[in-house]
This record gives C-alpha cells, sequence and structure tokens, in this order.
C-alpha cells in the first residue's frame, strides 16, 4: 500500500497531487476499527481508505465511512455479506454500503470453486462436511453443499465441531462410517488440523478440504500426523506465479520493507492504486485540481476504476466487489502447502 | 457398521482423561472447599514442562524411555507451580469469605495462561507433540483403539488404584481424610494441615501432568488456551460425579465423556432430533444430563450428603 503511494508520487501519476499514507492498526478489534475510521473520516485530506483485514472489523468501519461519502478498498474481506447485505444467501443480494470495495475474491466465490475442484479434479463424489458454527465457516460450509450437490456429488453427512475443543474422536468414526471420500471444513486451522488429523488416525485414508481459514503453516505443522494430501483455497494466485507481479515484487523488495508481502500484500497495493486511479480521474474532470466534493466524486469515480494491477486485471462490480476472481487451490505435500491450481472461477 | 463399541470406546478414553483432570478439583475441594478454577492452567503447564522434557532429550530416544521422563517433568512443572500458587495466592485468603479465593483463581487462571502464551518459545500457536507410532489395535471389525486412547485407559484406572490405596492406608492418607472432615479437630490431634492441604494440591497437579502427556499424546498438540475447556469440563466432572470424592471424579469423568459421544453418535439418529444432534449440541447433552443427575441426587453419584460446614 505504501508501495503504490510511492509509485505513484514518483511517477507524477497525477499531476498536482502528492499521495500520503496514514498506516493505523485496528488490532483485529472491531470496536478499534471503528475508532480508526473516525478518525480518518475526521481528517479532511483523506480521500480513501484501503483496509482492514478481518470481515468482522470491516462491519463495524462501513458505516461511518459510508456517512462520510470515504471510499474504503478492503484486500482482504472475504465475507459476502459485506458488499451483498445479509440476505445474499438466498439470491436477495444488495449492496449495503456505497463506499465498500473490496480487491479480493468472496467466501461465495471460494466455497464454489472448491466445490468444483473436489468434484471435478480430485474426483471425489461423497463428502462429508463440517464446519465450526461461526459466521465464516457455517457460510463456507452452506456455499460449498450447495454447489457439490449441484454438481452431483452427494453430501453424505453434516456435523459441526466447537471452538477450542480438542476432541473430535466421535465425529472423526461418524465420518469414517459414513463412507465418505472426502471432508469438507468450514472454519479455521485450530479445530481444523485436529479434525483431519483425527479422522485420518480412524484409519479412514481420505483428504479434507478447507477455506483460506486453514490454509496456515500451522494446520500441518501443529500436528505429526502427516496431512498430505489435504487441500485448502485460498484467494489470488500465489503473487509470485504473477506475470503481472513481477515489477511489484522487485519494487517491493527494492523498497527495503521489513515484513514479506505475504497473501495479501499484491492485494493492498492493487487496493491503493484503484483509490489513487480514482482520484486520478476525478482531478483530471475537475481541470487538474480536486474539487470540493471530493470525496463523493472519488466514491463515484471508483466504481469506473479499471486497471491491470499486480494481481491482475482490477475493476468492481455493482456490489463493490472485485470482478477478478483468481483462486488457488492448495495441496498439503511432503508437509507444506504447494499450489497445484490457480483459475479464475466461472460460475 | 455396528459403531456403537467404537463410540464407546471413544467415550471412556475422554471420560477417563476428564477424570484424571478431576481429580485436582475434587481432592483440592474435600480438604479446603475450595473450586480451583485455575487447575485447567496446571494440566496445560504439565503438558509444557512433557514438551520441555522432550525437547531436552536427545531426540530417536525410545518412547518407553520418554514417556516417563515427560510425565516426571510435567510433573515437576505442574506441582511446582500449583504449590507456589497455594503458598502465594490461596493460604493468604484461608480466612477470607469464599468467593475472594474463587476471583484469585480465575485471575491466576488468565495470568498463567498469558504467561505461556507470551514466554513460552513460539506458545502462540499450537506446538506439536510427540506421538506414538504405528496403526491403532484392531480389536473387533468395528472397534479399533488408538494407541494414545490405549495409554490413557490403562494408565488412568492404576493412578486411581494407587490414590484410592494412599488416601486409605497410609499415614499422610488419613491424615488427609481427618482433615477434609474437620480441619480444627485435626489440627488439634497435632496434623499439620497445611502440609497436608499443599499436598492435595500437589496430587492434583500430578494427576493433571499425566492427563496432560496423555492428552498430547493423542491429539499431538498442546497449546495454551487447551485447559480452560478441558478444566471447565473435569469440573462438571467433578461435580457429576460428587464432589470430593476421588472414585466420583473418575465415574463422573467417565460418565460425562460416554455422554459426550453417544449424544454426538445417536441424538441426531433420533427421528425429529436431527436438529439438536451431533458436534454442536454434545455439551448441552452433557449438561442436560448434570442437571438431571444434581435433581435426583444434589450430591453427585457417589457425594455422600455431609451438614453443611458453617
Amino acid at each position: 500500500m505504501d508501495l503504490a503511494a510511492k509509485t505513484a508520487n514518483k511517477n507524477n501519476e497525477v499531476p498536482g497531487i502528492e499521495f500520503k499514507i496514514e498506516a493505523l492498526d485496528d488490532q483485529a478489534v472491531p470496536a478499534s476499527g471503528q475508532a480508526n475510521a473516525a478518525k480518518l473520516v475526521g481528517n479532511k485530506e483523506v480521500l480513501g481508505a484501503v483496509g482492514p483485514l478481518n470481515s468482522g472489523v470491516a462491519q463495524s468501519m462501513q458505516g461511518v465511512f459510508e456517512k462520510a461519502n470515504l471510499a474504503q478498498v478492503s484486500p482482504a474481506n472475504t465475507n459476502p455479506a459485506l458488499s451483498q447485505g445479509d440476505n445474499w444467501g438466498k439470491g436477495d443480494s444488495k449492496r449495503v454500503f456505497k463506499t465498500y470495495f473490496r480487491t479480493c475474491a468472496t467466501d461465495v466465490v471460494q466455497g464454489k470453486f472448491a466445490a468444483q475442484y473436489l468434484y471435478n479434479d480430485a474426483k471425489k463424489k461423497k463428502v462429508y462436511v463440517v464446519d465450526d458454527k461461526q459466521t465464516y465457516g457455517a457460510g463456507l460450509a452452506a456455499i460449498f453443499s450447495a454447489e457439490f450437490e449441484r454438481l452431483g456429488g452427494k453430501v453424505v453427512g453434516t456435523d459441526h465441531v466447537t471452538v477450542k475443543e480438542t476432541d473430535f474422536s466421535s465425529t472423526a468414526d461418524k465420518v469414517k462410517s459414513s463412507g465418505a471420500d472426502s471432508v469438507y471444513y468450514g472454519g479455521q486451522y485450530p479445530e481444523g488440523g485436529l479434525l483431519s488429523d483425527q479422522i485420518k488416525k480412524t484409519g479412514a485414508k481420505i483428504p479434507t478440504m478447507g477455506g483460506d481459514g486453514i490454509y496456515d503453516p500451522a494446520f500441518i505443522s501443529a500436528s505429526g500426523e502427516a496431512k498430505d494430501g489435504d487441500f485448502a483455497t485460498s484467494v489470488g494466485y500465489p503473487v509470485e506465479a504473477l506475470p503481472t507481479a513481477k515489477q511489484f515484487i522487485a519494487d517491493y523488495t527494492a523498497g527495503g520493507y521489513k515484513d514479506p508481502f505475504a497473501a495479501y500484500g499484491g492485494y493492498s497495493y492493487d487496493a491503493g492504486w484503484a483509490i489513487i486511479q480514482a482520484v486520478k480521474a476525478v482531478v483530471a474532470e475537475n481541470d487538474g485540481k480536486l474539487p470540493e466534493d471530493a470525496r463523493a466524486k472519488v466514491t463515484e469515480a471508483m466504481a469506473k476504476v479499471s486497471f491491470d494491477g499486480v494481481t491482475g486485471k482490477v475493476s468492481f462490480d455493482e456490489f463493490g466487489d472485485t470482478t477478478n476472481k483468481q483462486l488457488t487451490v492448495y495441496e498439503v505435500q511432503k508437509g507444506a502447502w504447494k499450489d497445484v491450481k490457480s483459475a479464475t472461477f466461472e460460475d | 457398521m455396528n459403531e456403537l463399541p467404537q463410540q464407546l470406546a471413544n467415550g471412556l478414553a475422554l471420560g477417563a482423561l476428564y477424570g484424571l483432570i478431576a481429580i485436582g478439583y475434587t481432592m483440592v475441594y474435600g480438604i479446603v472447599q475450595l473450586i480451583n478454577f485455575a487447575h485447567g492452567e496446571i494440566f496445560m503447564i504439565g503438558g509444557f514442562g512433557a514438551l520441555t522434557t522432550y525437547l531436552a532429550l536427545p531426540s530417536g530416544t525410545s518412547l518407553m524411555v520418554v514417556i516417563p521422563l515427560m510425565i516426571i517433568g510435567g510433573a515437576i512443572a505442574s506441582v511446582a507451580v500449583a504449590t507456589a500458587a497455594e503458598r502465594f495466592a490461596y493460604r493468604p485468603l484461608r480466612g477470607a469469605p469464599r468467593l475472594a479465593p474463587l476471583i484469585t483463581a480465575i485471575g491466576l487462571s488468565i495470568v498463567l495462561q498469558q504467561l505461556v502464551w507470551g514466554f513460552y518459545p513460539d506458545a502462540k500457536k499450537p506446538r506439536s507433540f510427540p506421538e506414538f507410532q504405528g496403526e491403532s489395535f484392531k480389536i473387533f471389525d468395528n472397534l479399533y483403539l488408538q494407541r494414545a486412547d490405549a495409554f490413557t485407559l490403562v494408565l488412568a484406572p492404576l493412578c486411581m488404584l494407587a490414590l484410592g490405596m494412599f488416601v486409605a492406608k497410609s499415614r499422610s492418607g488419613r491424615a488427609m481424610q481427618a482433615t477434609a472432615q474437620d480441619p480444627d479437630t485435626a489440627k488439634l490431634m497435632g496434623i499439620n494441615t497445611d502440609r497436608i492441604i499443599v499436598m492435595a494440591f500437589a496430587i492434583g497437579a500430578a494427576f493433571a501432568a499425566i492427563a496432560a502427556v496423555a492428552y498430547g499424546l493423542d491429539k499431538g498438540q498442546i497449546n495454551f488456551e487447551m485447559g480452560f475447556l478441558l478444566g471447565l469440563k473435569a469440573f462438571t466432572a467433578a461435580v457429576l460425579g460428587g464432589i470430593g470424592n476421588i472414585y466420583g471424579a473418575m465415574v463422573g469423568g467417565v460418565v460425562l465423556g460416554l455422554a459426550e459421544a453417544l449424544s454426538i453418535a445417536y441424538i441426531e439418529e433420533i427421528p425429529g432430533m436431527q436438529q439438536l444432534g451431533g458436534g454442536a449440541w454434545a455439551n448441552v447433552w452433557a449438561f442436560v444430563l448434570l442437571i438431571v443427575v444434581l435433581l435426583v441426587r444434589p450430591q453427585g453419584l457417589l457425594g455422600e450428603r455431609v451438614a453443611d460446614r458453617a
């Protein structure tokens, strides 16, 4: 994100405008996120915000930004309800906040993509679905199940686990006796790792698949039991694999940043760049100056932004979601996550 | 395939683990009427002590040698923390109203968790723990016993037996019973009640360390939060079995473990109950059982009805 601003300034992307970053930390706490949002809104010079990482935090920030007409672009929120409203699952999607945009694909896309991979590529026909009853996990599991059955697969059983519990042996034995040839887990890695382990210990040699919640090295490393063959989906392509990202990686390395760019680096860059492009459009329309109602204009311009970013083509649909639906399936091979299939999602 | 034997085995192994931890609650409660809510964390520290011992040993040592050493290492850590907690947190509050030590115990539980989280290397994510190698034992076509479960199922009754003998036969054990019945009279008879109380904490902590090793061997990982929920379940087991009674702790643990396993497996097969079954509702059914038992027998399964000591 910082890099996006620097690049814009260096290239004189918008003449007469210098981009500055003000970094605020929400510590993944919704209340802090809201305080940060209020702070940004109070600063008249702020034209756009990038973030946050967590969907729960985003919920607390959206309202504040909307009232102030301030565009917000998240690189990492995957909860569909943020852009499409609480009833998105019932086919009644409507845009909730006109100021909210994101550069990563949502759980809807991720769950469907996982179902397609498991059915078409991994050739699994009977899946057992387990979730952790949380917004993210249960939502993902429901989307996955619907798509898997639509494709012709069979959901042979469902169960739920409780977050922070560790003994899933009874659930594992139910999975085994159900005759399932695969398991889909909607939830995070601590429970996902234990579940996968305990299923394998019953003697059922079947893979567990999950979303980006289990795509974490700790899913594998926290337990000695081999997890080879388990799958996870995550948003985007591995940044290293993108031809469009070469310049970004070179610049990032040259910039001397301490932290690795990780999974969301490319999306953050594109989120920042989208705001810069919107500002550029607004300034161009107003004879090279920022108009009085710059915030409202920038938000309007966001909807029309379209450019080739680090992660591919960046533009937003009618809900503010990215039109770039790239996803990757990772498989555990020899004790490490390895990308096995990257593709653009198609309904 | 009939999965009943398998689910019974799962419940029994889980219950034996609850029972081992529940001993700590029941011993301390039996003697000082304190619900030591930090006991779940004592269990967790036993696990980290055992892991430290494992990491200190040369890799490749046989598990048969490593496990006893891990139990000893874990017990040293947990007993040290438990006796220190007794000396510095609970003893100064011995004469205070009941709520004061209870709140202290809850505070201590948070402190211990944060200390491990903050200072044990890489404890912010689950740490891997050694596991038994090899396949599980096949007993019948529909009953596989995992090595770690077998370990728990052998060890737990042996520990119970040893503890029962100790309390019934040894001098210290009888002093313990006397202190539990009437601390003032016991003191008059020349029993050093402070020493007995420390002993109760230490025995509970040692059992927690054994449970932690069994847990780690089974799950293949330990983490700084693992004591909270397990501690709560073990406390429930102690109440179910009759708090203050050591055999009650084990019986309560096994009943609770079986209730959880069977409710996960079978409630959803009852017509019309599909929504109320599975892992999501296991805790609900376990507590329904607890309430029903306490309605019928307020003193718990093996508890004795005692006049309230003012």
